[in-house]
Order: C-alpha cells, then structure tokens, then sequence
C-alpha cells in the first residue's frame, strides 16, 4: 500500500511551483548560510579580540532561543502568547537566585543553591514548565484576544510578585557576581559561553523541527489549522495544545537562564510586558511558524537596537516602520522574504 | 435487521424561540443505510451535531452499542467508533489530502504524545490513509492541498477522514452534494457495499439515491419525525407527499 512518495507536509505541488525538493535548495542555503553567519562571526570577532561582540553574538543566540520557544506556540500552535517573559524571566531568576544562594551558602526552600549551570537549567526547565502548566491549564480555556490577555495578566502578576519581593532584590533586581560553571568548560570566556548560548540556540531548533514532524506535531498543525476537524478525528485538542505550551515555555525559560548568566544580573525588566512584546515583535518580523523565523528576526532585531539604538533613542520608530512593513508585505516575514514562501502547517 | 448499534431516544435541542430537534427517537442497525430526509432547516444537521458530540442536546440519551455516549465530549466518541461527515466541509485547507486523512489513523492508534518518528514516513499512518482514499478514488489526490479541491471531492475527503477511523457508525451529512451525475453514481455504488461494513445515518436531498439505497427512511419535518419506513412506505405517505416530496 505504502506508495513512494514526498512529504506530504511539503508536497511538492504547493510548496515551490518549481517542482520536487532539491537536497540543496534556496531554503536550506540561507538556513545554512544564517547559522554559519551566527556561528562565524562571534569566532571572527574573538579571533580580533572584539568580546563586545561576541557577547553580541551570545545575545542574539539567546533571544532568538526565547523566540523558537515562543514560536512554537504562537506560529505552529496558533497560541499567542502575550506573556512569554514570565518563562525568561523565570529561567533568569532560576539562574540567579541559585547563584546568590551558592554563593552565601544558605537554603532555597530546603535546598543548596548551586552555581553549576546544569542543575540551573534542568531546575529552570522544570519550573517554567509547572509554571506554564498551570498558566496553560487556565488560559487555554480562552481563544482569541482573551487568550492574549489573559496570558498577559499572568505574566503582570509574576512581575509584581518579583518587584514586591525584597529577598533577591525587588526592583532592583539581584546580579550574579561570577557567571555559573559548567564542568569542562571556562564559563567566563566569552567565546567558550557564546558556544554553549550557540549550542542551546541548535538543541531547540533541532526539537521544534523533530516534534513538528512527529504526530504530536500533526495533531499540533491540525489543532491550529481546524480544531473541529481534529476532534472528528479522534483527537482532543486541549491536551495536543496544553503540552506544546509547556515545551514552548520551557524553551524560552532555558534561554532566559542564560540570558541572567550572560548579563551578570537578573531584573524584573526580564519579566515585563515590553520583553513579551519584543519576543512577539521577533517572531512576527521573523516569520511566523517558520522554523528559522526566530533567527532571523532577533538578527534583525537586536542589530538594528544596537546599531540605530546607538544613534537615536527613537530608533523604534524604525523597528515599527520595518514591522509594518513586514506585515503588510511579507507574511512570512523575513525568513520568508530571504528563503522563499512556503505552505503553512 | 442486525443488531443495534446506534439509539437515540427523546431528543430535544432549542434554538431561542425556535424548536430545532423536538424528541427525536431513531436507530441505526448492522448493515444497514437509514436515510434521514426534510426540507431545508428541518433540523437534520442539527440532529448529526448532536449525535456526534458538537452540539450539546437539551434532552435525551445516545447509545453507541450498549454504551451510553450523551455525556462524552466529540474525540471520544470518534474514537469509539462515531465517523462523520459535514455538509459544508470540514478539512485543514492548506494541508494535503492525505494529511487529513492521516490525522484519523493517528488517533485510532492511542495518544498522539509521540514527539519523535516523522509521521511522512510511518507506514502505520501511510497505509490506512492510502487505503482509504483509494476506496473513495482520491488517489491520485493524495499530495495536492485540500485548497485545490473542487466541492464535491472536499466531500469525499470528508468521507475518508470517517473511513480511516474503522467506524462502527458512519453519519454522513448530504456526501452527494457537489458532485455531478458521474460522481453520485459512483459514491451510491459505493455506500452500498460500504454498508455490509458500517451502518450508515444518510442525510441526502438526492432523492434518486435515498430510494435506491435507503433500508429505511426517516422524515424529518421542523425538528419532528414524521414518518418513519422503508421507501415505498415514505413514498406513499400522503404527510410526506405534503411537507417534502412535494408533487
Ligand atoms: N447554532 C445555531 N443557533 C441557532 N439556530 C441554529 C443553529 N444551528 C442551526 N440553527 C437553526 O436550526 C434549524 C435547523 O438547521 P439545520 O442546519 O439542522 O437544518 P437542515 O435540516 O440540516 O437543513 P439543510 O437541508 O438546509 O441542511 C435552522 O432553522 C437553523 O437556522
Ligand atoms: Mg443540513
């Protein structure tokens, strides 16, 4: 029965008029060409003795890590999340407060902090994910502009909880004064952290694409495409749904546990409203549901915030004029516009 | 008659003011077709959704088999064995024909919370997809977007999105609808052997077809069964005559 044929996620017939799929084709070469961009450019500057930039570098990794993250639930699940920086912010917190409490030797709820990045990650990981389970279980219930602010009110009241919070900061925020370790590697080497901010960026790359192909990943497009169609097939979307916000929240909570160690310092700043709409602002101008999206659009982001940042504080203008642009012009946005469109789901 | 493998008894569903179904009592058995027949807005569509699980009903019970199903949500009763079919077709537009398919397969083989094997090559969802699009001679149809479908092969997909799911009940909502001559002849053809396999609750304004392939006949009339029996029976009732067949 099994006939010899192409994916038919991408048949050929929709995807390029121009026919069948080639090993290397326009898509896979600016994937390529923008993960070696990413990959090369930090190496070079290093090489130059630049560490600006290659913590430049490391910041694009880690926010565009936040946005695949975000990604997953706004472009492949169709849940638009305003409210993604309680997961960062919460990977960042995760990272620092194990650190303060490392440091001084005390107990986190019965616990010894610690400063090895592993323990950190698995423990923002995990705790992101709890958080989005919860956050999900009730916010999934909704559709439409009230899933957007109810995601939102979530997150609002994890940040108020971090500002009124003396104990690791408040507002102030609380700084991790030696970057957290990893066996092996010498964490406070620019280069050698990039690398592992590098190494993060590929793992969630490498999973979205995995479980976008998989049948979680099927019942995941069809729960965005028609749900209904989904449930006359035997599937309940809200479970499809609520774990795909967790993996999403996860991911974005992994990066944001970096982004603390990469600044030396975690704040409330990591959990407002403005970094949840950055993350949206990222994907949107990146491409929506498009697996590179994310990578292109925090290039873009962060390079126009560093370069016309540098030379005007309105430089949002310009980021909004951009955005406009993108939406009206280029629905998948630049990765679109840069690899060719290509069929949704 | 076979054994009973769908009942439904004393439903009632309100609209407002308007009474859409009005306690409503009809079975489906092995092997057969049970056509349901009204004029437009009589409440048939309203009835399926019911049924299958979309539509909550005011009052009454379902039974799939022995199994009690008025309180389960719309998967679990597909899942069970309820296949159905829309009128206005109900299929992810920018997905292949045989995506849509697929996603059936993949329920009736448990939990989708499987995150690694790509579903492009997993001949455990290809095949029955396969199948079942061969079945409604959608074949050749297999890779192109659901978008690119003419009205009556969307109804055919629709068909074997039922099909793959191995139902024990198919309900289908006026599949010749779209379809020209060649094709109604063709899905006749097909419902009749398909009924040896699964019982089949038809909604179908061709009448052609309801005679030639309906065991029994329902008539449904402003939410109400008004008759009841197989064709010749429906076909001499003067009420029948009166509020449908018209003439
Ligand atoms: N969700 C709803 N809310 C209010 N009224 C509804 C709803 N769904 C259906 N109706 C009304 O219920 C009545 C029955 O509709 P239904 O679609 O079941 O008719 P039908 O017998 O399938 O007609 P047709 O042959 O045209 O498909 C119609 O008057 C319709 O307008
Ligand atoms: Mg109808």
């Amino acid at each position: 029965m099994t006939r010899p044929h192409l994916s038919p996620l991408h048949s050929p017939a929709a995807a390029t008029p121009a026919g069948p799929r080639r090993w290397l084709d326009r898509r896979r070469l600016v994937h390529g060409a923008l993960l070696a961009l990413m990959l090369l450019a930090p190496v070079a500057a290093d090489l130059l003795g630049e560490v600006y930039y290659v913590n430049l570098a490391s910041r694009i990794a880690l926010v565009a890590m936040a946005a695949v993250g975000l990604n997953l639930a706004i472009g492949f699940g169709g849940m638009i999340s305003f409210g993604h920086a309680a997961y960062f912010g919460l990977g960042g917190y995760v990272a620092g407060i194990s650190a303060y409490h490392a440091f001084d030797g005390s107990l986190v709820m019965g616990l010894p902090g610690s400063d090895d990045m592993r323990v950190i990650w698995l423990a923002a990981v995990l705790l992101c994910g709890l958080l989005a389970l919860a956050i999900g279980a009730i916010s999934l219930r909704t559709t439409g502009v009230y899933f957007i602010m109810i995601t939102l009110a979530f997150a609002q009241m994890v940040y108020y909880f971090a500002t009124s919070w003396p104990d690791y900061g408040g507002e102030d925020g609380l700084p991790i004064y030696l970057r957290n370790s990893l066996p092996g590697v010498d964490t406070q080497d620019a280069l050698s952290f990039f690398l592992i901010c590098f190494a993060g960026l590929m793992l969630s790359l490498a999973l979205t694409s995995r479980l976008m192909k998989s049948r979680f990943g099927a019942a995941l497009t069809m729960a965005r495409l028609n749900e209904t169609r989904l449930a006359t097939a035997g599937i309940s979307p809200f479970p499809i749904r609520l774990v795909a916000f967790v993996v999403s929240a996860m991911i974005t909570g992994l990066a944001g546990a970096l982004y603390a160690d990469l600044n030396g310092f975690v704040s409330p700043s990591m959990l407002s409203w403005q970094l949840s709409g950055e993350l949206m602002v990222i994907v949107i101008l990146g491409g929506v549901g498009r697996l590179y999206g994310p990578l292109a659009g925090a290039i873009l982001f962060v390079m126009m915030e560093t370069l016309l940042g540098g030379l005007t504080e309105y430089w949002t203008f310009f980021l909004g004029l951009v955005l406009l642009g993108v939406v009206l012009f280029a629905r998948q946005g630049v990765i679109g516009w840069l690899a060719g469109s290509e069929r949704h789901g | 008659m076979g054994e009973r493998v769908l009942s439904i008894s004393g439903m009632s569903k309100r609209f407002g003011a308007l009474q859409a179904t009005q306690d409503v009592s009809l079975d489906l058995h092995a092997g057969e077709i049970h056509a349901l027949i009204g004029p437009n807005g009589a409440g048939k569509s309203t009835l399926i959704a019911q049924i299958a699980g979309s539509l909550k009903p005011d009052a009454g019970e379902i039974r799939l088999g022995e199994r009690d199903i008025t309180a389960l949500g719309v998967a679990r009763r597909a899942r069970l064995g309820l296949g159905r079919s829309f009128q206005v077709s109900c299929l992810a537009e920018p997905l292949s024909v045989l995506r849509n398919v697929m996603i059936g397969a993949q329920a009736l083989q448990g939990h989708s919370f499987r995150f690694w094997r790509p579903v492009d090559s997993d001949p455990r969802l290809l095949a029955p997809a396969h199948a079942a699009l061969e079945r409604m001679h959608l074949a050749h149809r297999a890779d192109t977007p659901v978008a690119a479908l003419s009205h009556g092969e969307r109804r055919q997909v629709e068909v074997a999105c039922a099909l793959v799911l191995e139902p024990r009940a198919l309900l289908l909502d006026e599949p010749m609808a779209g379809l020209g001559p060649e094709g109604s002849a063709r899905l006749t053809e097909l419902l009749e052997t398909l009924k040896q396999e699964v019982p089949i609750l038809l909604i179908e304004h061709d009448m052609d077809a309801v005679f030639r392939l309906a065991d029994r006949i329902s008539v449904l009339v402003a939410g109400r069964v008004i008759a009841h029996g197989d064709g010749p029976t429906i076909r001499r009732d003067p009420r029948v005559r009166d509020a449908y067949l018209g003439d």
